[in-house]
């Protein structure tokens, strides 16, 4: 049995209080007027590479066909655009915080499924690991939902389409606002959680029953659930993406913006379970997992770092050539205002696990694999942060305290609450009819 | 230089393995071993140095990129530009998305290809080459492990038939 050592436990709540100290930080810091929302820019315009120069480009953007309708009173309209951007920064920072922490525990839930599914050998031994990150899903999942609610409820501005005067003076809109609409968004996400969190908890109940049984009913039972959940995840997972990021630019839209985000999560949660795997293993817990186990979650780190690449490729190379104004407009804004976190983004989640990771040696060396995680995630949650920041706050973005305090409150809630659930069960599952060959894995 | 090599023969890759661990911690050598299919971890067991074809993929690859690098720069560039899709071929890195894919293309390829070229000319191998195995069973079922006799035969044979192998022969080679 795995208890939570004080150290991590203190470590993480200190993470939680500094912050949410943040998070506050940031709320209060919002600008409430349109002159206060003018002195922040004032004060900062060397920082933003003359962000003025470039609204005109922002108001041409599709975000905001509202804003661009009242030609006449043009500064005006600006100095309000502004305002509201300032004001979604900190709802922005957390949203993009929580969605990502909830992402990992996805990408995670995909992956035990994947194992599960295809009844894999190597994998048994991490089952409990797996199941541990996947149980940050339920506190992740509502809190990203209760953010959509407040959303709906107009207390942020992240989604322009939930607000009525913008669908209004927009014929796109509203010709998309049979899909949508604030009430079915909501049900949709609620559905999608709850499948989410249901085949969680039911597969994890069935997991443990297995170790007490004296037949394979439950291993057989999770294999066809698990089989039956990757096609509600896959379904699910690809609409969540349009629905939760997709939807904050939404005159836009990408055909493959399912599977991207798909691979941002995977990578994300592998990432995870090779970190949270090793610092088990340093405490001296999980005696049976080899450096083979440790080397195939690498080659994972390692392969799907390429995917997510082809697909973000994929996605910018096509809309790129093809320059259609309504699509290119995602890139124009992203490589004017975002080029350090946009490119930087590409160096992090390609450049670096590729060169990192390509030896095959290196893959069994754990600090390294635990330092190439740590780039991955940070990459991965920039990859996060360039796709909601640009149609919410503009170029008024920076990673300050806002962002900082949200990564940080999340971190802690996530690290709390994954070892918690790691302790409630002993780490080595007893009675999986693949434990032998898992305990035996050698590549 | 004809010399005297003793060829132990198994049916079974598991046997087989065991077989050679035995043999290595005898302190005997282990000229070679033939196998109807790839043994996974026979290279270790048998302590033959590890591979470098892999650094020769890399460099490969990297000599891949150069190719298309320079290749799409003449020709898209500075040979015959065109005006593609409103995108006129002024620059390579302006252009750089379209030569991507071509780019990661070519450097699969020559990453591949001379891979493969160089593991045959590294084992040895060209069309119409004589088949260097002692006998036609190890392209079928049969294992065979072979060791250089030096004035020790009966204690090989002891040690071999100890290991589980089904047939042992003595044969006269000569050495390339």
């Amino acid at each position: 049995m795995y208890t939570f050592s004080n150290r991590l436990k203190i470590g993480s709540i200190i993470l939680m209080a500094v912050g949410l100290l943040g998070i506050v930080g940031g709320f209060i810091m919002a600008p409430g007027t349109v002159e206060e929302a003018k002195a922040i820019v004032a004060s900062h315009d060397d920082g933003h590479g003359g962000g003025h120069a470039e609204e005109a480009s922002h108001d041409t953007g599709m975000d905001h066909g509202a804003a661009a309708e009242h030609g006449g009173d043009h500064d005006a309209s600006h100095d309000e655009h502004l305002l509201s951007q300032l004001k979604n920064r900190p709802w922005a920072a957390l949203y993009v915080a929580a969605f990502f922490f909830m992402m990992i525990a996805l990408g995670v839930l995909a992956f035990y499924a994947i194992q599960r599914a295809a009844q894999a050998g190597w994998s048994p031994l991490l089952f409990r690991v797996m199941e541990g990150i996947t149980s940050y899903l339920v506190p992740g999942g509502i809190i990203v939902f209760v953010i959509l609610v407040l959303s709906v409820l107009h207390m942020n501005h992240l989604f322009i389409w939930m607000d009525p005067e913008v669908v209004a003076h927009d014929e796109l809109l509203q010709g998309k606002s049979g899909y949508l609409n604030p009430t079915f968004f909501l049900i949709r996400a609620a559905i999608f959680l709850g499948g989410w969190i249901a085949y969680r908890e039911y597969s994890r109940k069935l997991s443990l029953k297995q170790d007490e049984s004296t037949d394979n009913s439950s291993f057989k039972l999770n294999f066809r659930i698990s089989a039956a959940f990757l096609v509600f995840y896959l379904i699910s997972e690809s609409i969540m993406s349009w629905d939760w990021i997709m939807s904050v630019e939404p005159h836009w839209f990408s055909t493959l913006f399912g599977w991207y985000i798909f691979a941002s999560m995977f990578v994300s949660g592998i990432t995870v379970i090779a970190m949270v795997t090793i610092y088990l293993k340093s405490k001296g817990l999980l005696p049976d997992v080899n450096d083979s186990h440790i080397h195939d979650l690498a080659k994972f780190m390692f392969g799907i770092s390429i995917f997510w690449t082809y697909l973000w490729f994929s996605q910018f190379m096509l809309i790129w050539y093809s320059n259609i104004p309504e699509e290119v407009t995602y890139y124009v804004t992203r490589i004017q205002d975002y080029k350090l976190p946009f490119f930087g983004m590409v160096a992090m989640n390609f450049l670096f696990p590729v060169l990192l990771l390509m030896n095959s040696d290196y893959k069994r060396i754990n600090w390294f694999v635990v330092l190439t995680g740590i780039v991955i995630l940070a990459g991965h949650y920039m990859d996060i942060f360039n796709a909601i920041m640009p149609s919410t706050v503009g170029d008024q973005w920076f990673i300050g305290i806002p962002e900082i305090g949200a990564i940080l409150f999340f971190a802690g809630l996530f690290i709390f609450w994954v070892f918690r659930a790691l302790t409630t069960v002993p780490l080595q599952p007893k009675r999986n009819p693949f434990i032998e060959e898992s305990r035996h894995f050698h590549y | 230089m004809a010399s005297k090599v003793i060829q132990a023969f198994y049916n079974d890759d598991d046997v087989l393995m065991h077989a050679v661990k035995k043999v290595k911690a005898a302190k005997h050598h282990i000229e070679e071993v033939y196998c109807p299919f790839p043994v996974h971890g026979l290279d270790k067991a048998m302590g033959l140095a590890p591979t470098r074809i892999a650094i020769t993929s890399f460099l490969y690859g990297c000599l891949g990129l150069t190719v298309a690098i320079v290749m799409m720069n003449f020709i898209m560039i500075k040979d015959w530009p065109q005006d593609i899709g409103g995108k006129p071929s002024f620059s390579y890195i302006q252009n750089m998305p379209a030569f991507v894919p071509i780019m990661f293309e070519l450097t699969v390829f020559f990453a591949a290809h001379l891979m493969v070229i160089t593991f045959y000319l590294r084992s040895r191998l060209w069309p119409f080459k004589k088949a260097e195995n002692p006998d036609v069973r190890t392209t079928d079922d049969h294992f065979v492990m072979e060791i250089e006799i030096h004035g020790n035969e009966d204690e090989l044979k002891d040690l071999l038939v100890g290991t589980g192998a089904v047939e042992i022969n003595i044969s006269e080679k000569n050495s390339h």
